[in-house]
């Protein structure tokens, strides 16, 4: 207690000698004219025009940011399905793929897939016998193909619960990197697209990739057919 | 086997995220100035109408999807409208709200541009990609990349060209290219004697372009191919590219 109070008074001291002081460092900054309505009216009449309009908007502008509207007419995706590959059995095929929506009607589609050949009848039963390399029994393709969605509708689950879904056919041109080589494919097909909710779509796909071949020493067109199951999200 | 399986989840994960994020941008709200406007079920024509609002609600513009507008009420109802009943829709301001369209104006005005097509080089089937850049109405300078497909080898080629369009303003319009590039060739694996070579191109070329509509073109070209070869005589080809599909942005 009695050390706050012999503080409290030093403190008082302290500011009663040097406050007067601080007048001092005042800055000598002309007095800014004040402002009287009265005297800037007076100055309007008999004066020069001022520059400075006489009722001055105390209303803060409202700025209005507009969001973009978000346009969503990609999708991109992935599958994983079955390609049958012409003699050389079927086996697992997984792609991407990229596409674009024109209009409610049509759409390009970019896609691109990887599958593995298996054994063909012949070199299974003659043994030893291997018409192709390990590295050459890769399949790769790509495809750069239109679509149309002919029958746009909904699919009803139970009572309550419906789901726009599309029907489409497409048809393409591309590349398949098969035995070695590259081969010019045409490709085509249909598939049917449920959207689960505005923003993903679950995709079933047939496909029939068509192309020349002359593997054998004779030329000839192979079919190799493919159905898959795929998931696209729309950005 | 495993690996690709790893990859696609790794991508659907990245999508999701992606998803997330965009969901978190504030509503676009606008106020219906039809009579009334009618949701969709779905972005089409063939989807049915389940709900109509009135004149004078205010709604949010969730999303859009070529031109079609998915449309939340206040009540949470949700459905997709069309671009010719939304050009009657206001701003929050009151003013008409702005679609921007692309246009006619915008395909004059176009600076970069990229496209697709299919045709024939020398005999052999050609898929090509191309992007361009517009220095001014005529003239742009274009690259494009090649894979021609043929029976005794397959080549990929990269071209740098300038296009001159002569009237721009046309609807069907011709232009005319010229430039240079590479081509590689390989010879198929059923070949035994060739080795794979690189060479120079050199070509001229024309086209027509036609103007589709909103941001898209169809373009037809020819092009004479000179393959400055290693061998005594240069090669000379023609190439055919149909039909091609482009858009500018």
């Amino acid at each position: 207690m009695e050390v706050s109070r012999l503080r409290l008074l030093f403190l008082s001291a302290l500011a009663a000698t040097s406050l007067p002081g601080c007048a001092l460092f005042r800055h000598d900054a002309p007095v800014p004219p004040a402002s009287d309505p009265q005297q800037v009216a007076g100055q309007a009449v008999t004066g020069e025009p001022s520059d400075k309009p006489i009722i001055e908007p105390e209303v803060e502008r409202r700025e209005i940011k507009r969001t973009r509207i978000d346009t969503e007419d990609f999708e991109v995706g992935a599958y994983v399905g079955i390609l049958s590959i012409e003699d050389f059995e079927s086996n697992v095929v997984y792609g991407a793929r990229l596409a674009y929506n024109l209009t409610e009607d049509f759409f390009l589609e970019g896609t691109i897939g990887q599958s593995r050949a298996g054994r063909t009848s012949y070199e299974n039963l003659s043994g030893s016998a291997e018409l192709l390399t390990d590295d050459e029994r890769d399949y790769t393709y790509y495809a750069l193909s239109a679509g149309w969605n002919a029958l746009p509708g909904e699919i009803f689950l139970g009572k309550n619960r419906a789901y726009p879904t599309a029907f489409y056919l497409v048809a393409g041109i591309g590349n398949t990197t098969f035995a070695g080589d590259d081969r010019f494919t045409v490709s085509g097909g249909f598939g049917y697209r449920v959207l689960p909710a505005d923003w993903i779509a679950v995709h079933f796909d047939v496909r029939d990739h068509v192309y020349d071949i002359d593997l054998l020493g004779e030329k000839k067109i192979v079919n190799n057919l493919e159905a898959h199951l795929g998931l696209s999200i729309f950005f | 086997m495993r690996r690709p399986f790893t990859i696609f989840g790794l991508l659907l994960t990245l999508l999701l995220t992606l998803q997330s994020a965009d969901a978190k941008e504030h509503p676009h709200k606008i106020l219906i100035a039809d009579p009334f406007i009618e949701l969709h079920t779905g972005p089409g024509r063939g989807y049915p109408v389940f709900h109509v609002i009135e004149r004078g609600r205010e709604v949010e513009i969730v999303k859009r999807r070529t031109d079609w507008f998915e449309i939340r009420t206040d009540r949470g109802i949700q459905g997709w409208a069309p671009r010719e009943q939304m050009i009657a829709t206001l701003e929050p301001t009151g003013e008409p709200l702005d679609l921007q369209e692309p246009a006619r104006e915008n395909y004059m005005s176009r600076r970069w541009q990229a496209g697709v097509s299919g045709g024939d080089f020398g005999g052999a089937s050609l898929i090509s990609a191309f992007g361009g850049y517009a220095f001014s109405d005529n003239l742009s300078i274009e690259l494009t990349v090649n894979h021609v497909i043929g029976e005794f080898s397959t080549s990929y080629s990269a071209t740098l060209g300038l296009v001159h369009v002569f009237v721009p303003e046309w609807r069907i319009s011709p232009y005319f290219t010229l430039g240079t590039g590479y081509i590689y060739t390989e010879p198929k694996s059923t070949l035994v004697q060739s080795v794979d070579r690189d060479d120079q191109i050199g070509y001229v070329g024309g086209g027509l372009q036609f103007y589709l509509t909103r941001r898209f073109m169809l373009r037809t070209e020819y092009r004479n191919d000179v393959i400055f070869t290693s061998r005594d005589d240069n090669e000379e080809v023609d190439e055919w590219k149909y039909l091609g599909f482009a858009f500018f942005f």
